[in-house]
């Protein structure tokens, strides 16, 4: 049981790290330009497909840094062509523009990389155990996944606190609406910061590929929960995002690997009923019902909280 | 009589930030009250917590002798008081005479009906023609409120507020950003439509102010530092040190 | 414009001519459906009717939320899907107890279960709009298409549950196996459905739905909640999508989880703003050309969801009304009968365009095959010509059709905008572009 729990806790910790470097993408972009990126699980799906190609052309470490560039400017491209030009019909229509570049996206890896998983594997420095607690071996190559994401995130933080363009990002948190008095450079600011946003989601993509699995549909299966995210921690915090991230990696992760079921502690029931609802429910396992506990979550938020953790703001 | 309006020490805070305090303020029904003030005195916040888009941190406002402080703002409007925006505030993508039109619907008590068609509603039909005929705008009634001209929608805007019947009218800044005329033509649509009604206005030109306003409310840094008859306002040395004071630099 | 003012009581209520029209529009309707086919008589027409009709009231249900209260939805697949079980079971139930419930009532009980189940959940989600909606509708969406996976017994699991609609009770000798019968029955539905949701938009409740679209915040200062409207609106676009669900499952005889998933949210999406949401007949357009385009596209093509993709994403780009916002842009011009001035640039920039469309299909296939195919020489039929996937002369085809379309093509549309502006100002003299 103790084993489990820190087992459990490492990878939920680093599960978590890994929806913070979309969700704060994600939410910085959301807080500048008034644009939630639907397709952002994409382009760390992006990141994962051209971290594959680019390893087998040129090996995991330039990759590494290659992709998530890569990644960036197709973000800022996007930006620059489709959002800029969407901008003038309202936010639902640049959330809209988004969506359908999901889809584009989702179908053109589908169409080069095909449908089922690609062979994208731990480079071989990295892999072997790292240590072993109890009986489970925790393999080096996660070790590595936490520290780049931590490292991101320390990075991410004196950018924020030291810098002009950082400044610039903390201001709009706070009052998303002085971002239209920056001046004629607010067009290269939006487009460097969605380019960023994405290299950040490109990251998360290329050192997951590897310990996930990189498929055409992954993006479609991270993006709700990244959304639950950012709803749960209340959309354009920060902070709010780094703890829903936590959590709600904590969450799954904890529930993936629990096996119990109310069959399991209250006995199974009377056979003679046959299939029901109840039945249903009761033989259900945690396991079963971990991928939806993220949406149980933003239910209950929203009864409860509506404007999530830390969120301040209306829309 | 009760006072239409009357706000007993009224506190607003943003965070550690008083925007108004102890805030006191009454104004008889019937009665053309104008509240004047340097910019951020808070007039804005004023009307912002008269009519219920947000709460008071402390205190209490009353409209016709009921509590209203608390009140969402649709709940305050059915008791009978309505206001304008400073900024434009009109549904862009509806006609003038759907603009209008929406604005009379609650008052006439169709309220959320969907099984009535809305075109065989005299009542409606009626006041709708009526309003859009006060404001000058019933030959424009089917273009889109998002393409009239400026001084046009602010005439709409007016109409949106009177539309419901309210007692209680509350205009901010009506005349912000018109022409000599344009404003003039107003200030008279203001004067014909607020007959027998309580009018609250806030406004940076002093002739529209003291030409329209039976008593003046001068509010200097969420305070309200004199109250009175234009006269009284013109005459008080306060007002001139804090406020007529400054505009003559 | 030199209109003496109109007074007050000028102000009539609808003329007796325009309802006169109004009405004629609805019977030609009617006479076309009942009409249509015995034109187009093969089984294949019939099935795509059968589910044109179908995608019509579930696009339309989707446009009160989009087009009338500004709520994006990326969940509505969910009332659509329930609507789809709560039938399945009601006709096991009729069959198995032999009540006398014949078939055509039925698609009731799916509006019914969609209207339910918006009602019970439509509080909460309306409780904010926009943004943060969009991202509940989602996250809704995933939870119940995932507990539909846990809850075999209600949903059937992978394999969905299964009916059979002959074994009600029958109505005027129809037993509803053939599928005209069916046919007959969805076209009967989509005329009910259609009726009922327009009207609602002509209703005091309509109305208000439209301020709420436009602007919530001053609807609060007219005497409305905006929760309210909203709420009543998610829980009439539930029991529309309902019906439309109900309407599948009698169809297919079957409903499985994939009614409520993701995808069919997508898709009702896309129909609905192909079509243009800014008027009532944009998303049966809508509905009509992508169920056409999906039912035709599966069988030329295997990425045919990427054409689809980037119709959508051009859309929002470029003509953000959809396809009935783009048709309506005309009327003005037709009126004051500058339209024509305007049609000699459309021609001249037809070929440069369908060049460049030519060019990007043709990339796209040839990837796909590629791909698809390892490397492996493979050939593309395209417009009866046979292109080879893996010979260079294809690559370069595609690349130069694709450029150089697009180069002409940019040119030519230029002068659509300038003879385009001419034509609005000559509409916009004589009075009939504000």
């Amino acid at each position: 049981m103790l084993e489990l729990i820190v087992i459990s806790t490492l990878n939920g910790i680093l599960f978590g790290m890994l929806l913070f470097l979309l969700s704060s993408g994600l939410t910085v972009i959301f807080s500048m330009m008034g644009v939630l990126n639907f397709a952002h699980a994409s382009f760390y799906m992006l990141g994962a497909f051209f971290g594959y190609q680019l390893t087998k052309w040129i090996g995991f470490w330039p990759a590494l840094v290659l992709a998530p560039l890569l990644v960036g400017a197709v973000g800022m491209a996007v930006e620059r062509y489709g959002l800029r030009n969407t901008h003038k019909h309202g936010h639902v229509a640049e959330l809209l523009l988004t969506f359908g570049l999901a889809f584009v996206i989702e179908e053109v890896v589908s169409m080069i990389w095909g449908k089922s998983p690609v062979d994208y594997r731990v480079p071989a420095i990295l892999d072997f155990p790292a240590f072993t607690l109890f009986s489970t071996n925790y393999p080096a190559f996660k070790i590595f996944m936490l520290a780049v994401s931590v490292l991101i995130f320390v990075v991410l933080l004196i950018v924020l606190k030291r810098t002009r363009v950082g400044l610039i990002v903390q201001a709009a948190l706070t009052h998303p609406n002085m971002v239209a008095h920056l001046g004629h450079n607010v067009g290269r600011v939006f487009m460097v910061v969605f380019g960023v946003g994405c290299a950040l989601a490109g990251v998360a993509g290329v050192i997951a590929g590897p310990a996930l699995v990189t498929q055409s549909d992954m993006a479609g299966l991270l993006g709700p929960i990244l959304f639950v995210v950012i709803v749960f921690g209340g959309l354009g915090s920060l902070p709010g995002a780094f703890i829903a991230s936590l959590v709600i990696g904590l969450v799954q992760t904890f529930g993936v690997a629990l096996n119990g079921s109310l069959a399991s502690a209250f006995g199974p029931l009377d056979p003679s009923l046959g299939p029901s609802v109840l039945s249903d429910i009761w033989n259900v396992t945690i396991a079963q019902i971990a991928p939806i506990l993220p949406y149980v979550l933003l239910v209950l938020i929203l009864i409860f909280r509506p404007m999530g953790l830390m969120g301040t703001r209306e829309s | 009589m009760t006072a239409a309006i009357e706000i007993l020490n009224v506190e607003k805070r943003f965070g550690n930030v008083g925007i108004i305090h102890g805030l006191n303020l009454s104004v008889a029904q019937g009665e053309r009250h104008a509240v004047i003030g340097p910019n951020g005195a808070g007039k804005s916040t004023t009307f912002n917590l008269i009519s219920g888009h947000i709460a008071p941190t402390s205190g209490e406002i009353r409209l016709n002798g009921d509590v209203i402080s608390g009140l969402r703002p649709f709940e305050i409007n059915r008791r009978g008081l309505s206001r304008s925006f400073q900024v434009t505030n009109v549904f862009a993508r509806m006609t003038v005479w759907e603009n209008v039109r929406c604005a009379v619907l609650w008052a006439t008590g169709h309220r959320y009906a969907f099984w009535k068609n809305v075109d065989d509603l005299p009542e409606v039909r009626q006041r709708t023609a009526e309003i859009l005929d006060d404001i000058n705008l019933l030959h424009r009634r089917e273009v889109p409120a998002g393409l009239l001209t400026y001084a046009e929608q602010r005439e709409l805007e007016i109409g949106i507020t009177i539309a419901g019947g309210a007692d209680v009218i509350m205009l901010d800044e009506p005349t912000a950003g018109m022409s000599h005329a344009e404003t003039e033509r107003a200030v008279a649509l203001i004067r014909r439509l607020t007959e027998g009604r309580t009018l609250v206005i806030v406004e940076h030109d002093m002739s529209v102010v003291f030409g329209l306003a039976d008593r003046i409310s001068v509010l200097v840094y969420g305070h309200i530092i004199a109250s009175g008859t234009p006269d009284e306002i013109r005459g008080n040395p306060k007002v001139r040190e804090a406020y007529l004071g400054e505009e003559a630099h | 414009m030199s209109v003496a003012a109109p007074s007050a009581s000028d102000i009539r209520p609808v003329a007796r001519s325009q309802s006169l029209k109004f009405y004629g529009i609805w019977v030609i309707v009617a006479i076309g459906l009942v009409v249509l086919p015995v034109i187009f008589s093969s089984g294949g027409s019939l099935t795509s009717f059968s589910l044109i009709g179908i995608a019509i009231i579930f696009a339309l249900s989707y446009n009160i939320l989009l087009g009338q209260t500004g709520l994006l939805s990326f969940g509505h697949a969910v009332y659509y899907g329930l609507g789809g079980f709560a039938v399945v079971h009601m006709m096991n139930a009729v069959a198995a107890h032999g009540w006398p419930l014949p078939l055509p009532f039925i698609p009731l009980v799916g509006g019914l279960g969609g209207f339910c189940f918006a009602a019970v959940i439509g509080w909460v989600m309306t409780k904010r709009a926009g943004t943060v909606f969009a991202m509940i509708s989602l996250g809704i969406g995933e939870l119940v298409a995932s507990s539909s996976l846990i809850l075999r017994s209600v949903f059937g699991g992978e394999s969905g549950i299964t009916t059979d609609r002959t074994a009600l009770p029958h109505m005027f000798g129809w037993s509803f196996g053939p599928q005209i019968q069916v046919y007959y029955l969805i076209a009967f539905w989509v005329m009910i459905a259609a009726i009922a949701m327009y009207a609602l938009t002509r209703t005091p409740f309509g109305r208000i739905c439209n301020a709420v679209r436009d602007n919530p915040e001053r609807v609060e200062f007219i005497g409305y909640d905006p929760h309210v409207v909203r709420y009543l609106s998610y829980c009439f676009a539930g029991l529309f999508a309902g019906i439309a669900g109900g309407l599948t499952a009698i169809n297919f005889e079957i409903a499985n989880s994939a009614y409520l998933g993701a995808v069919q949210s997508g898709l009702v999406l896309f129909a609905t703003f192909i079509g243009g949401t800014a008027y009532f007949f944009g998303p049966i357009l809508g509905a009509i050309l992508v169920t056409y385009l999906q039912l035709g596209l599966t069988s030329l093509t295997t990425v045919w969801q990427l054409y689809f993709g980037i119709i959508f994403i051009g859309i929002v780009m470029f003509a953000p009304g959809g396809i009935a916002g783009i048709l309506m842009m005309h009327r003005p011009l037709l009126r004051a009968g500058t339209l024509g001035t305007v049609i000699p640039s459309y021609l001249l920039a037809l070929l440069p365009t369908l060049v460049l469309v030519g060019g990007v299909i043709l990339g796209i296939e040839t990837i796909a095959h590629y791909t698809a195919s390892q490397g492996e020489g493979n050939v593309i039929n395209l417009f009866g010509i046979p292109f080879n996937a893996t010979t260079p002369s294809t690559w370069i085809i595609a690349i130069v059709t694709t450029i150089g379309g697009f180069l002409v093509a940019r040119m030519t549309w230029r002068r659509i905008v300038e003879a385009w502006d001419r034509a609005a100002r000559g509409a916009r003299d004589q009075g009939y572009l504000a």
